[in-house]
Formats: structure tokens, C-alpha cells, sequence
């Protein structure tokens, strides 16, 4: 297509093309390794487009700037890793109960704490759902190529416009400094989505009117219409309320509101899985080394196949439930010590078994480990009970 | 004090004697307050009102933005573009809506706690961009919300719920820090002396930059029964009326009458290039290359 640019770069790079794609106009935030490349380009590019950009005194403070930017009606993002995405938990549940869209980019290092700032992890996976106090939405996407992640943070724009919700982008380390080619898309060729604003009159406008299905339109502050936001449980009008009724429905609206439009957020790539009798479910880079394996297992006439979640919360229940139903066992490779390994087990229902690969040494998942832990030769799968028995086998084969 | 202070001079025009019309400030159906029997919250949310009216400017064009506690509650009663965040870190959600929407008036209500204790990074760190917002920071040096803990600005020796023996930890001077920090506006008001505290926030909203005004606005249900203060009105009579003196009152006191006194007035003000303004000539010059 005219217009398109193809061009070798790297993941945290992309990340930053696909957030100004989309329209963002705001950056916050605070410099944190694997992550600061995403800022340092911001930093760069947004004053030549009319965008704001702010180095903030923390992380904490970023994802303020951010609401309140998105409040003033500009597509806001930050970026951090694991020790600031942690210092965000409360202002992230803020955006979550206020229904402020805003983009939040996790590039996960080891942990936990300081933990070994350079190297890889996926061990933010459950944070990421669970990290904030409370009953809370989340919407997590999980992408495993450099131009997918251009893609996905346009997606991750969309979607927190869409539904009036703060979405994570969660990639690790390599993702992020890995240099792949990526074809940028014109203007207009992939769809860019902007936040339903109100169109009746300023005195009837209620910020949480669930009135007209659960997501209601978002004035900016300053066009006129006043709104109240706070993050204490409130009425359809936006002040503060103790009635337990509205509490309740409040609550049960924000997670609904997700999962209703689940299937609209799902998103998975199924690799030979049409004939798979063994089954990987696996995300970020991890995913890479599967693929790898797939190929090489198929090779050798083991009929494997590849489930990877792009949106990784809500998670993809359904599909794993189908996966389970129809092979034998289900592989988890991930780089932390077991967590969407119990998501897939919850999900699979007791449909088939569902085994762990994990690694926690800040290498990549090779795919010869995961090619082993489904042929049996050198280690064998870890079981949640077995894991770190399993962990130095799985070494011992790799020195091996 | 060794900054340049200067006294505030009255507004220009003379008041009607027709009352003050609050009504189009309120919101409809919020009040009443939730803060307490004697507490000066109410009076300066009066003094802030009449300065806005001051300034003149449209209800559309401000934002008032608040974090925890009872000070933060300000923005639930009146009619603005109004946000109450999270505890300490209202200067962090203003800075980013100003930075969005540089055409709004964006006026932070605080306390104490909220601005010193846990937003007290957020706090120099604002003074220090000096990017054009208002700080209100109601003083009553407790937490109030929670029932009387002690607070960054809870005198040496005075007693709450976490200093039942007196507070042995000494207490930050909001108007030293804030100018140490980098405002460019900097004063002082109480809740007694409600009139000087009208202008003086309104000097604050029209001054273009970063500006703190301390607002002394003692705590009567916790600080002021902790601390035997026989009612709220001895208890503002003691703290507001004689525990400060006017910064032009003060060049005629000696050290000996002005000790343990905290000054009123503007005791700062500076120029220095305003955030926005630095921001939006930065984006000239990269969108010229």
C-alpha cells in the first residue's frame, strides 16, 4: 500500500510508533530499564506533533499525569518495568474504577524487587490481572513480535478507548530490544478508535450513565461539560455514594462491561493446532521458542501445536477449554516459576493434562527444552509440586 | 524571614453590600459538607469561591483537583471541572491535565498530610517545575480523615492519636519548603482571618506560575480536643490569631515578639519561566527544524 514504511527496528521502538499511530498525544513517565528506550523516543517525537511529554518524579506520578491527561481528553501512555509498574498498582485501579482510557507498557525484567534489571521474565503475568486492590477489569495483551507489538499497542489504544479502561501492554525484555523489520501501516489503513464523547446537553451529561449499556460516553474537562471523577464508589452522576445498591451495581457493571466483549477481545494465534494431539500454550518470547519446537517436533512426527494468547486477560477460557478437549497435554512454557500454568489447568477443565516448563534464569525458554518436555528425553515436565527438581534437571540437559 | 515579603494590598473595588451570591459555585443537592462542628474548611472554601469570582474566570476554564482526606473533599461541592484522585497525589493527575489542556485554571486542594506526607515528592517537584496551577494546602496538622494522627506539620511536644506523649518529630514550614522547592508564589492565610485569605488565594490564582498558600485551619474535633482547647473558637483565637502575625506587622516586632509566630501575607514571589509556556516554545523550535 502507498505509503508504507518498511523499517528494521526495535520492539520498544515499535511499541512507540504504534502508540503515535494510534493518536497518542501524552506521554508520562520515569526512566527504568528494559523499558526507557519507549520514553526516550516519546521524548523526541511528540513535541514535533503537538504532543506533551513529561518526565515525571515517579512511577507513581506517571500514571497520575496520564489519567488526569486523559481526562483533558488527550490518548495518553507510560511506560515502566516491573518495580515501577508495582509503585502504579494504585493509580492503575484508579483508571480502572474511573473508567479513564490510558495505555500502560510493562516490559518485564526479572524480579522480584531490583531483581536483574536487563534480564528477561514474564513473571508480571498475574500482577498485571491482579496487581491493584479490589474487583477490578483488565485488559492485558501479550505480543510476541516486533511488528506484531506496533500492531498491538494500536489494538491496546483501541480497546482502552473502546471500553473506557486502562489497558496493559506486557511484553518481556527481548521483545522489547529485539530489532525485527516492521512494516508501518499509512494513515488510515488500520482502524484507529476515539473515546465516545457525550452529545446532549451539559446539564443532563452523567460521566457513568449505564443507562445506555455499560460503558457511557467520556466528556473532556474544559468542553464545557463538569463533571465529578473520584475513586471512591459513585453514582451514575459521579459523586460519592455509601448506598450499598449503587456500590454493588457499580462494581458488577466494571467487570461486565469487560466481560461481556470478551470475544471481542480475545485474540489468538493457532499454529498446526487443526491435527495437534500435544498441545503449547505459551506468550512473548517464549512463544517464539514453541514455534520453533512445533516445527521441529512435527519433524519428527509428533503432531504438536501451538495456542498463543495475544490478549492474555480476559483469558482465552474458551479456547483452551476447546484445546484441551482434543489433545492429550497441554505445555506451559513460561519464564517464571508457574502462573498461567494454573489459568490453562483451571480452564482445561480436567479435559487433558497440563504440564509447566518454567525457567527463571533470565534465558530465553530454548526449544529444545520444550521439544524434551513433551518427548520425555533429558527432563521431564514439571509438575507444580516438582518444580525446582525439574528446573536443575532442565539445566543440567541445556549444559549438557 | 530573609525573603522579600510584602504585605497584600486590598482589592481595588469596594464590595456591594448585596450578599455574596454563592449559588452558581454549589452544586446542586452536595451540600451539606461532611466536615465538622467548628472546622475553618468551610470558610475558606467561602474565601476561595469569592477570589474565583474575583478573577472573573468562566466555571468551564477551572479545574479543581484534590487527593485524600478532608480538604480533598472541596471539589465534590462545586461546580467546576473537578477530580478527587488518590491519597498525595493530586499535583501528579493536575500536572498531567494541565499539561494536556494548558488553557484550564487547574486549582489543587490538599492538606497537610496529603501534600507533605505522602504527595510531599509530588509537592517539590511541582514547586520545582513551577507549571501554572494553585496549591491550596488546608494546614490543621493532623489527619483528620483517619481522627487525629499526627501529621508533617504537627508541632513539637503537641499530642494526636500517634503522638499521645507529644510529637517528638519536628515539623515542616509549607512556605520554606514550597520556596525552597521553586514556587514562584508563596504566602501564607488562616481560616480566622478570612478576608486577608480571600485575597491572597486569589493573588495566588492570578499569579502565573506555581503557587502555595499555607492556610492555617486548625482541627477542632481532633487537634483541638487532643490538645485542651477549651472550644473551636479558643482554639482559632490561640492558633490562627495569635500563633501568626502579618508579614508587615512583623518588620515592627522584635525576634524575642515574633518567636514561635508563623508569618501571613505573600512571603514570595518570583519570575521564572512557566512550564507550559517553556513547553509550547519547545515545540516551536522542534517543529521548525
Amino acid at each position: 500500500m502507498a505509503g508504507n514504511k518498511k523499517k528494521f527496528m526495535q520492539g520498544n521502538e515499535a511499541c512507540t510508533e504504534g502508540a503515535l499511530y494510534a493518536g497518542c498525544r501524552f506521554y508520562a513517565g520515569y526512566p527504568i530499564t528494559p523499558s526507557t528506550e519507549v520514553m526516550e523516543i516519546c521524548g523526541a517525537r511528540l513535541p514535533k506533533i503537538g504532543g506533551s511529554f513529561i518526565q515525571m518524579e515517579d512511577e507513581i506520578a506517571s500514571i497520575c499525569a496520564i489519567v488526569g491527561a486523559s481526562l483533558g481528553g488527550l490518548k495518553a501512555m507510560t511506560a515502566t518495568s516491573g518495580p515501577g509498574f508495582s509503585l502504579m498498582q494504585e493509580g492503575l485501579g484508579f483508571a480502572c474504577m474511573t473508567e479513564v482510557p490510558c495505555v500502560i507498557v510493562n516490559v518485564m525484567r526479572s524480579g522480584p524487587s531490583t531483581g536483574f534489571p536487563t534480564g528477561p521474565s514474564q513473571s508480571d503475568v498475574m500482577q498485571a490481572k491482579w496487581g491493584t486492590h479490589g474487583d477490578h477489569p483488565a485488559i492485558v495483551l501479550t505480543p510476541a513480535s516486533v511488528e506484531e507489538l506496533f500492531h498491538e499497542t494500536v489494538r491496546a489504544f483501541n480497546l482502552s478507548e473502546l471500553y473506557r479502561t486502562p489497558v496493559i501492554l506486557l511484553y518481556d525484555e527481548i521483545i522489547g530490544h529485539m530489532r525485527e523489520a516492521v512494516t508501518i501501516p499509512a494513515p488510515g489503513e488500520i482502524e484507529v478508535v476515539a473515546r465516545r464523547a457525550p452529545t446532549g446537553s451539559p446539564a443532563e451529561y452523567k460521566p457513568y450513565d449505564a443507562k445506555g449499556g455499560d460503558i457511557a460516553p467520556l466528556a473532556a474537562y474544559g468542553d464545557g461539560y463538569r463533571f465529578h471523577v473520584t475513586g471512591l464508589y459513585h453514582a451514575a452522576d459521579g459523586f460519592p455514594t455509601n448506598n450499598t445498591q449503587l456500590i454493588e451495581e457499580a462494581c458488577i457493571r466494571l467487570l461486565r462491561k469487560i466481560d461481556d466483549n470478551k470475544e471481542r477481545i480475545w485474540k489468538n494465534e493457532e499454529y498446526y493446532l487443526d491435527d495437534a494431539e500435544v498441545g503449547i500454550f505459551a506468550y512473548g518470547v517464549s512463544a517464539k521458542s514453541a514455534k520453533f519446537a512445533v516445527r521441529e517436533l512435527r519433524k519428527k512426527g509428533i503432531k504438536a501445536g501451538l495456542l498463543r494468547p495475544l490478549t492474555m486477560w480476559p483469558f482465552p477460557d474458551r479456547a483452551v477449554e476447546e484445546l484441551a478437549g482434543r489433545v492429550k497435554a497441554i505445555i506451559v512454557p513460561e519464564m517464571n516459576m508457574g502462573q498461567i500454568v494454573y489459568e490453562v489447568e483451571r480452564a482445561a477443565h480436567g479435559k487433558c493434562e497440563v504440564k509447566g516448563l518454567f525457567r527463571v534464569d533470565t534465558e530465553p525458554i530454548k526449544p529444545v527444552q520444550i521439544i524434551e518436555c513433551i518427548t520425555g528425553n533429558g527432563s521431564k515436565p514439571s509438575s507444580p509440586g516438582s518444580r525446582m527438581a525439574e528446573m536443575m534437571v532442565e539445566r543440567d540437559m541445556l549444559d549438557g | 524571614m530573609s525573603t522579600p515579603a510584602e504585605e497584600i494590598k486590598p482589592l481595588a473595588k469596594k464590595k456591594k453590600k448585596t450578599p455574596f451570591n454563592y449559588s452558581p459555585y454549589v452544586r446542586g443537592g452536595k451540600l451539606p459538607h461532611i466536615w465538622c462542628p467548628g472546622c475553618g474548611h468551610g470558610i475558606v472554601l467561602k474565601c476561595l469561591l469569592r477570589a474565583i469570582h474575583t478573577t472573573g474566570l468562566a466555571k468551564d476554564d477551572i479545574a479543581m483537583v484534590s487527593g485524600i482526606g478532608c480538604s480533598s473533599r472541596t471539589p465534590g461541592y462545586v461546580d467546576f471541572n473537578t477530580l478527587h484522585t488518590l491519597h498525595g497525589r493530586a499535583l501528579a493527575y493536575a500536572t498531567g491535565l494541565k499539561l494536556a489542556k494548558p488553557r484550564l485554571k487547574v486549582i489543587v486542594t490538599t492538606g497537610d498530610g496529603d501534600a507533605l506526607a505522602i504527595g510531599g515528592n509530588h509537592f517539590i517537584h511541582a514547586c520545582r517545575r513551577n507549571m501554572d496551577m494553585t496549591i491550596l494546602v488546608y494546614n490543621n496538622a493532623v489527619y483528620g480523615m483517619t481522627s487525629g494522627q499526627a501529621s508533617p506539620t504537627t508541632p513539637q511536644g503537641k499530642i494526636s492519636t500517634t503522638s499521645r506523649n507529644g510529637s517528638i518529630e519536628p515539623p515542616f514550614d509549607t512556605c520554606t519548603l514550597a520556596q525552597a522547592a521553586g514556587a514562584t508564589f508563596v504566602a501564607r492565610g488562616t481560616a480566622y482571618h478570612f478576608q486577608e485569605l480571600e485575597k491572597v488565594i486569589y493573588e495566588a490564582i492570578m499569579h502565573k506560575g506555581t503557587s502555595v498558600v499555607d492556610i492555617i485551619d486548625a482541627c477542632p474535633t481532633y487537634y483541638g480536643r487532643f490538645n485542651k482547647y477549651k472550644s473551636p473558637t479558643e482554639m482559632m483565637e490561640k492558633i490562627e490569631k495569635e500563633g501568626t502575625v502579618s508579614v508587615k506587622q512583623a518588620d515592627k516586632l522584635s525576634p524575642e515578639e515574633l518567636a514561635g509566630k508563623l508569618l501571613r501575607g505573600v512571603l514570595h514571589k518570583s519570575d521564572r519561566p512557566e512550564y507550559c509556556s517553556e513547553y509550547q516554545k519547545l515545540m516551536t523550535k522542534v517543529q521548525a527544524k
